[in-house]
């Protein structure tokens, strides 16, 4: 009885994540690459000391959620709408333009995983151009709901 | 019987004429006020355009870094009304506003009136604008001066009867246009905070997203600076007053900060016309962004003008 009730739950867990969806899914990512980047951003602004450890891990682990940006999984045609998407209509009806945008944001932390810095002026160069791919996709692609 | 009603008819209709000629008029800033600032300075001027946003608008669509010091115009702004074209205000002799004196200038930015004595649509926020010193509209004026002239001239308008005869704007400016301060702050208000009452109310021109308009496309000051429906169509503005929704629970230091990078205290970046907004602001002082977070801590807190979607 045990066994099929813990069966049961997992299968009801299971599928709660299978189907929680794409929305939700999406928004879960760009939290995810806020919290791994925004945490350096003092050190880039200098109101903390620069620490190479620190922003080559935070890079590290922004690679690891950058990776997982697949604009045909994450905005498939159907989850325009809903779960408070705020997903602009632009990501369908200009797909190449959206794709094009999130592998430029892709190389740019994949090029600073290559070459970790050194010091804060790298750091701070690297920090620019991978933050600018934010409010540039954000200007054309997403429009706030709430 | 009509015969004796007649002239009462005409005398009517001759003094409603009388009155709608009137009321539609351009009004026009002082001259001796005019005349008597003084010449303008490029430094101050270039604040002044960063903080009142020219560039968001009159710049090429998509253009980034010094390329917005170009004001050849071209975006479109869609509207309940129909489409806006943003006009080239470039120095530009024949396409820009190269020829214009201080005079065309002020009172095109100050009262909406255009040099040849035509209303401007309130897409141009000369209401906002007229809340300026005039001393800061003779610095702006001055810098502008200095920017390239740039070929190319935009369409006009694209507005159905009857919001393309431009003479009945004379009547929304008598029922709407009110060049002074909106929010009124508490007598112990600091000076930080008074100006950046000047900074949002006038150059800034946050209130003509951030609050919504009426039927007639008429901020609603009941409803100052908590949000609304995009007047560009789509979602929602933010509520940026101290109220439900709003920013409460940000710090002065935060404010001040999305204005010069474009991320909130969750590191989100802010998007559509607001990382114009962003590209302007990071070129403020410090000092200038902060005495904006002040004032937006001071106006009276307001809920959300909008209802987020149900899904």
């Amino acid at each position: 009885m045990k066994k099929l009730i813990l069966g049961i739950s997992m299968v009801v867990l299971t599928s709660a994540i299978a189907f929680a969806g794409p929305i939700e899914d999406r928004q879960a990512l760009m939290k995810s690459f806020g919290k791994a980047i925004g945490g350096v951003a003092p050190i880039a602004k200098g109101e903390t000391p620069f620490d190479a450890a620190a922003v080559t891990a935070a890079i590290a682990a922004l690679n690891v959620e950058v990776l997982k940006f697949d604009p045909a999984v994450l905005f498939p045609v159907g989850s325009e709408t809903g779960s408070e998407s705020a997903a602009d209509p632009k990501i369908w009806t200009d797909a190449v333009g959206f794709k094009t945008a999130v592998d430029k944001y892709k190389a740019d932390v994949a090029a600073a995983v290559a070459t970790p810095a050194v010091d804060l002026a790298a750091f701070q160069a690297q920090f620019g151009a991978i933050t600018k791919n934010c409010g540039a996709c954000h200007e054309v692609y997403r429009m706030k709901k709430g | 019987m009509i015969r004796k009603l007649a002239p009462i008819a005409l005398l009517l209709a001759l003094v409603g004429g009388l009155v709608f000629w009137f009321v539609t008029a351009p009004q026009y800033l002082d001259p001796k006020d005019i005349a008597a600032v003084a010449s303008g300075d490029v430094t101050r001027g270039q604040q002044i355009f960063w903080e009142g946003g020219c560039a968001a608008c009159h710049a090429a669509v998509g253009s980034k870094d010094d390329e917005r010091l170009k004001l050849v115009g071209g975006l479109v702004l869609p509207s309940p009304f129909g489409n806006f074209h943003v006009p080239n205000i470039s120095q530009d002799a024949e396409d820009g506003i190269g020829t214009w004196d201080f005079a065309s200038f002020a009172n095109a930015v100050q009262r909406g009136v255009s040099p040849q004595g035509e209303h401007y649509y309130p897409s141009f926020p000369f209401s906002s604008y007229s809340r300026m010193k005039l001393a800061d509209v003779s610095d702006l004026y001055a810098f502008m001066k200095t920017l390239p002239a740039v070929k190319g001239k935009q369409p006009g308008h694209e507005l159905p009867f009857p919001f393309n005869i431009r003479r009945l704007l004379g009547g929304w400016k008598f029922l709407f246009f009110k060049p002074h301060p909106v929010a009124t702050l508490a007598a112990d208000a600091s000076d930080q905070a008074k100006r950046g009452q000047y900074l949002v109310e006038g150059p800034g021109h946050c209130g003509e997203c951030h609050t919504p308009r009426n039927l007639l496309g008429s901020s609603t000051l009941s409803k100052w600076l908590s949000g609304g429906p995009n007047p560009e169509g789509k979602g929602v503005i933010p509520n940026i007053t101290g109220g439900e929704g709003g920013l409460d629970s940000w710090s002065d230091a935060q404010i001040a900060s999305l204005l010069k990078d474009g991320f909130n205290p969750d590191f989100d970046s802010v998007g559509g016309s607001m990382t114009a907004v962003v590209a302007n602001w990071s070129h403020v002082s410090d000092e200038d962004r902060l005495a904006v977070a002040a004032y937006l801590k001071a106006v009276p807190k307001l809920a959300d003008s909008y209802t987020k979607p149900a899904n």
